[in-house]
């Protein structure tokens, strides 16, 4: 998920060149509050005009409870965005205001359920209450964590392993895993140290995380090269999955590949290695066993 | 109708400066005026018919902003000039 400036028409145009999975226009932090209205525009008539293709659609509104959040929610809703990702989220009852909010815009244009949600958590109040945040509506589509608001809250700073993030990380993953929504993990912004970057995106991979937020198309091939199974692992997970289904046609739950017992979990993650080999495009859907 | 003013001169944007006049009367300045000024021109005059304005001075400087970017700049520096907002809150 590329983060892209709401108030900066030459990035939103050509975002989606680059091939991120999603964009994320944003109209909260990046945007300074004189600015606020334009960039809303800016926001509504790109997602009304460009045509992004497969590429998912995201908008950060502000809070509601400042005076530009309703009617950001407002502008997406009509402009038909994919995703409006909620900053700052604490609490369920705040996921249930926002769910309100869209459910009045889309029944005036006739778009009931179309607009999905995603929360941003930053602070440790939000990560307590992951869970409840994660299920509090039928739109939530995913959970994503905001470390820099969040270390500050915490009263500690970001450091190159992540240490201070560690808990959030793993709440933040167990949440979405438990809802059975994504989860999505923070920006790195340091553009100059691909090192660190690779390894924190390799770690929020080991963890559990669906995706990780960049802030600049150089980052993209760093994930995806990270989160695309490698020539083995799909040669592994494709043997799994076709003895599994020539044991199920024999009425067989129990098989062994390569002198190894297979069994549930092993088919669940081998069933994940090949959707990520489709989603990142090494295989193609009809030939994917 | 106050002055008001939208956008940058940053490459893919357009400035858009609004103020009181009689009629719809647009200046532009673009690097692609001969091939493109006809175009910017009418998106700007439709912009501002939608939004019910019928009088304004429009400077517009244009640094190969995409219509919608137009339509968006044109929109803003209108509400600001004129106060009414095309949101309901």
């Amino acid at each position: 998920m590329m983060f892209v400036p709401g108030n900066n028409p030459g990035m939103m145009a050509d975002a989606h060149i680059y091939g991120p999975d999603s964009i994320m226009l944003d109209l909260e932090d990046s945007v300074t509050m004189a600015e606020k209205d334009a960039a809303r525009l800016l926001v509504y008539n790109a997602l009304k005009s460009i045509d992004y293709g497969s590429t998912e659609m995201v908008v950060r509104i502000n809070p509601l409870n400042t005076p530009y959040g309703k009617k950001d929610v407002e502008a997406v809703v009509k402009a038909g965005v994919d995703v409006i990702r909620m900053p700052k989220t604490e609490t369920a009852d705040e996921v249930r205001e926002l769910e309100a909010e869209i459910l009045k815009v889309e029944t005036e244009i006739g778009r009931v359920g179309e607009t999905r949600i995603m929360a941003a958590i930053e602070s440790a109040l939000g990560i307590v209450n992951a869970y409840a945040i994660a299920t509090a509506s039928p739109r939530m589509m995913g959970i994503a964590l905001g470390a820099e608001d969040y270390s500050a809250n915490l009263k500690t700073n970001r450091t190159p392993g992540g240490a201070e993030l560690l808990l959030a990380r793993e709440q933040i993953v167990v949440a979405a895993r438990a809802a059975g929504i994504c989860c999505f993990d923070t920006v790195y912004s340091n553009l100059d140290d691909m090192v660190t970057f690779r390894k924190e995106v390799e770690l929020i991979k080991t963890l559990g995380f669906d995706g990780k937020s960049i802030i600049n198309p150089r980052q993209i091939e760093v994930v995806n090269s990270v989160f695309t199974p490698t020539e083995k692992e799909i040669t592994k997970a494709r043997a799994v999955v076709a003895a599994i289904r020539e044991a199920q046609a024999k009425g067989s739950g129990v098989i062994a590949v390569n002198g190894k017992m297979v069994d549930r979990p092993v088919v669940l993650r081998a069933e994940r290695t090949i959707a990520l080999a489709i989603a990142a495009g090494v295989i193609d859907k009809e030939e994917a066993i | 109708m106050k002055e008001a003013i939208a956008g940058t001169l940053e490459s893919g944007d357009i400035m858009i400066t609004i103020g009181p006049g009689e009629g719809l009367q647009v200046d532009l300045q673009s690097s692609v005026a001969a091939q493109f000024g006809r175009q910017i021109k009418a998106v700007i005059t439709q912009t501002l018919e939608g939004l019910g304005v019928k009088d304004a001075h429009v400077q517009a400087i244009d640094k190969g902003a995409l219509d919608c970017t137009i339509r968006a700049r044109v929109t803003a520096a209108a509400v600001r000039a004129t106060g009414k907002d095309v949101w309901k809150d």
